[in-house]
């Protein structure tokens, strides 16, 4: 029999090579995701520092944004980011928790899959489909329905001032909702499958009922895990493209009226940048998008950090 | 008698627990030597380190020395990987590759380290499968997948896998205690044949098991050895106390 | 009993929010459905998908440019993407619990987050400005770098879950590391890491901000991927915002093939996976 021989013949005399071979491979694939990470942070440094130079400190506080004659001051893109943000995560929150629970303490079981998986798959649709949807469908209702009732009714407020153009904050803020509430809905869902049923229980057996249940047993529970969620959604939220691109009206100013068109960090970048005229412009784009990524890591990290406790808390709580 | 492996001053530690001490024993060529002891006593330990399936973990460490023939399997110019193709094991639960058919499971071993040619496979194949009884059971469907045998066809299947590749050793890791009492039934008579051709080494938490199938016994408690030799003897007339505890059931 | 009354008043009061709330997040979902079939089918006929766009002002014409783009671009990131995320997986599964595989774990989920108008961003440093010009190259590496930690995480939650057992049988009958790692973990975990690398490309088919300003975009074909290309979501875009109803229409119609395209490969991925015992 030659059986001793195929196993010379496999080479594996060398196999302890083979190992130490194998794991700097798989290491040097794995490193590159770092790589990959501070090389963002370093490469946009760089292509910035003319900007950075040139404006210093002004370059956030500024707020004339000319590139004929060569100011750039990025706090219309900075504000336009924030409010944006902001006012969509504070309407998409109560509504995504909301579901979430519908979905997972109140619908039949069939229903609350059925529901989870819609959102599921709306979530992957892409920006640039739902900024379609916004700027040929959403907009135009806005501005010949919603902004004139808004207008008639509570155009005594400086938020509803100015005139209907349907593209301005005002859609911006509908489609980054839009858009957040499946990402963060279905984080939520996961972070309240994950309560342990004895916490249920334990409320039931007091005589609780189902709300109240909710109150004490389920979302104290979940809770470090939903901020997490809504951090995460935040994120997305800032760091939106191509729908706000689409709806949003691309003025560079710093109105209090949601009718007013705006202007977003991600925009502009988006507009801009394959046209920029000048190295200053492109640099000062650059900065544009050196400011976003680390506001987007900050987020990231905070919300990354907050779920990973929760799921920690998992391995040891029950799961369906 | 030749004794086939030496084990002198073995120790293993993960992190900071001390889990087999100081322990040395010879295992005697082509016998079956039982390794029994209460659960914790660190049977599986010492198994694992005969064919060094401890360096998986990093926060193992061995010391000692562990001779077979006349190589230390931890000397530094060892490889791992030619101790296991001499050093055999069979696990507790039957794990056949799930995505691989009957066949290709036998012959794993050299599927997964090279090539080999197709007469001499369906050579070894039937041999091995011959070996441990499972040929007329299955030679009709050797092309289907190995999940579809029954746990006691799986075990005997790795069983034939592992002496495919022609070790001298088999370690055999409680290999009957998720089977039926039939299977199990079968997987002792094979033992009992493989002994011509192997050394085996067996732990097990049942002693009759023990008593029927091995030739000597080693009885562990908390990581020590406390008594080995012949199985007769061990389980009729032991010289320790605690041995004889263990034997009549007053523990364990 | 009257504090029962107010209680169980308000349980019902909340859960009637609880279900106004999904009732408000699916309206609007469901009507972008419903538009991008309503709109789409109408305007998607064969010339569709092997015409180039005719020019603003007339009729007819289609996006096959920007759909083989897209093909074309995807299939270089998957180059990018595909064997890094994979080897990166298995660092990270088969050498876990050292200090580097947790933090190249924590930096891929955070990549995973950054915006992807920065990967476009940096993929204009890197490729764009030392080539002197936008091409499909600088494209499918944007969209490549996106592809790598949905790949990396994806692969390694299945690599952990195949048994250890299996990896022992294999290191027990005297196959070295590597090849047990490539042979049997690997080949274990096929199916869900098939299904990761489907969903990834689902994901970066619809990227559009990241192709800006590396692809560019093309209204003709490419001929070489050291030159600009069309790509399916960059011509929605483009369509969407210019003035002509014409081209909204070729927009609508791109937007559900791009739909469909993605749901069915999400689909695919779900069935592929649908049983995932292993052992």
């Amino acid at each position: 029999m030659s059986h001793e021989e195929h196993i010379q013949d496999s080479g594996f005399a060398g196999s302890f090579n083979g190992d130490r071979i194998f794991k700097g491979i798989t290491l040097g694939f794995a490193f590159s995701v770092i790589l990959v990470l501070l090389l963002m942070v370093a490469g946009m440094a760089h292509e910035s520092l003319p900007a950075l130079r040139q404006f210093g400190w002004k370059f956030v506080s500024g707020s004339d944004w000319d590139a004929v004659q060569g100011n750039f001051g990025a706090l219309p893109f900075i504000w336009g980011s924030i409010v944006s943000s902001l006012l969509a995560l504070a309407v998409a929150t109560p509504l995504s928790v909301g579901t979430a629970l519908f979905i997972t303490e109140l619908a039949p079981r069939k229903l609350g899959g059925a529901i989870a998986s819609l959102v599921e798959l709306l979530a992957a649709i892409p920006s640039v489909i739902y900024g379609l949807w916004g700027v040929l469908v959403m907009a135009p209702w806005l501005q010949q329905t919603v902004e004139p009732f808004l207008m008639e009714h509570f155009g005594f407020l400086p938020f509803f001032r100015g005139a209907p153009y349907g593209v301005g904050m005002l859609a911006a803020v509908f489609i980054i909702m839009i858009m957040i509430i499946p990402i963060v809905t279905s984080i939520t869902k996961e972070v309240l499958l994950a309560v342990p049923l004895s916490q249920k229980e334990a409320a039931i057996a007091l005589g609780a009922t189902k709300w109240e249940m909710i109150r004490m047993a389920v979302l104290p529970y979940g809770r470090s895990g939903i901020l997490g969620a809504v951090i995460l959604g935040l994120g997305r939220a800032i760091g939106e493209t191509m729908a706000v691109t689409m709806v949003i009206g691309n003025t560079p100013q710093i109105s209090l009226s949601l009718l007013a068109p705006a202007y977003t960090m991600p925009s502009v970048i988006a507009n801009e940048f394959a046209e920029a005229s000048s190295k200053l412009h492109s640099a000062a784009l650059m900065e544009i998008g050196l400011i976003l990524l680390v506001i987007t890591l900050i987020i990231n990290i905070a919300a990354r950090l907050l779920i990973w406790g929760v799921t920690r808390q998992q391995s040891s709580g029950g799961r369906k | 008698m030749t004794t086939k492996i030496k084990i002198e001053d073995l120790n293993v530690y993960f992190r900071e627990t001390h889990a087999v001490k100081n322990v040395s024993l010879d295992i005697p060529q082509n016998r079956v030597t039982a390794i029994i002891g209460p659960s914790g006593c660190g049977k599986s330990t010492i198994l694992r380190s005969i064919n060094r399936m401890h360096d998986m973990i990093p926060t193992a460490r061995v010391t000692g020395r562990i001779i077979l023939d006349s190589t230390d399997i931890y000397d530094r110019t060892s490889s791992p990987v030619l101790i296991r193709r001499r050093v055999g094991m069979v696990f507790q639960k039957p794990n056949p590759f799930p995505a691989m058919t009957i066949y290709d499971n036998v012959i794993a071993g050299y599927k997964l380290s090279g090539r080999l040619n197709r007469a001499d496979a369906d050579e070894i194949v039937e041999s091995s499968l011959k070996r441990v009884a499972l040929w007329d059971e299955v030679k009709d469907r050797l092309r289907r997948n190995a999940m579809d045998l029954s746990g006691g066809q799986q075990q005997r299947l790795c069983i034939a896998r592992t002496i495919a590749v022609k070790p001298d050793v088999i370690l055999m890791d409680e290999p009957a205690s998720a089977l039926d009492p039939l299977s199990t039934l079968k997987i002792e008579e094979l033992i009992e044949e493989l002994k011509d051709k192997y050394t085996i080494v067996i732990v097990t938490h049942n002693m009759q098991q023990a008593a029927r199938v091995s030739d000597n016994t080693a009885f562990f408690y908390l990581g020590e050895l406390v008594e080995a030799g012949g199985t007769r003897k061990i389980f009729t007339n032991p010289e320790k106390k605690q041995t004889e505890d263990y034997i009549t059931g007053r523990f364990g | 009993m009257n504090g029962m009354r107010v209680r169980s008043l308000k349980n019902a009061g909340m859960m009637l929010l609880m279900g106004l709330a999904t009732f408000i997040v699916l309206t609007p979902l469901i009507m972008i459905f419903f538009h991008i079939v309503k709109m789409g089918a109408g305007s998607i006929n064969l010339d569709f998908f092997i015409q180039i766009p005719s020019p603003p002002g007339e009729s007819g014409g289609g996006m096959a440019n920007g759909m083989v783009g897209s093909v074309i671009l995807i299939l270089m990131a998957s180059v990018i993407g595909i064997p890094t995320g994979i080897f990166g997986a298995l660092y990270l599964s088969e050498y876990e619990g050292n200090r580097l595989a947790s933090v190249i774990r924590f930096c891929a989920d955070v990549l995973s987050g950054v915006p992807s108008i920065i990967t476009g961003l940096v993929a204009y440093t890197l490729i764009v400005v030392p080539m002197h010009g936008f091409s499909a190259i600088a494209g499918a590496v944007a969209l490549g770098l996106i592809m790598i930690p949905i790949v990396l995480r994806t692969t390694e939650e299945q690599l952990k879950m195949v048994p250890g057992t299996l990896r022992e049988a294999s290191l027990a009958l005297g196959v070295p590391f590597w090849r047990t790692t490539l042979q049997v973990t690997l080949r274990s975990g096929l199916k869900g890491i098939i299904t990761g690398i489907l969903l990834s490309i689902a994901r970066v088919a619809g990227e559009t901000a990241p192709l800006l300003f590396t692809s560019l975009g093309n209204h003709f074909w490419s001929k070489k991927i050291t030159e600009p290309m069309a790509a399916l979501p960059l011509q929605i875009f483009n369509f969407a915002i210019a003035p002509y109803e014409d081209w909204h229409r070729l927009a609508w119609g791109g937007a559900l093939v791009l739909v469909v395209v993605m749901f069915g490969v999400s689909l695919t991925a779900r069935w592929f996976n649908r049983d995932r015992s292993i052992g």
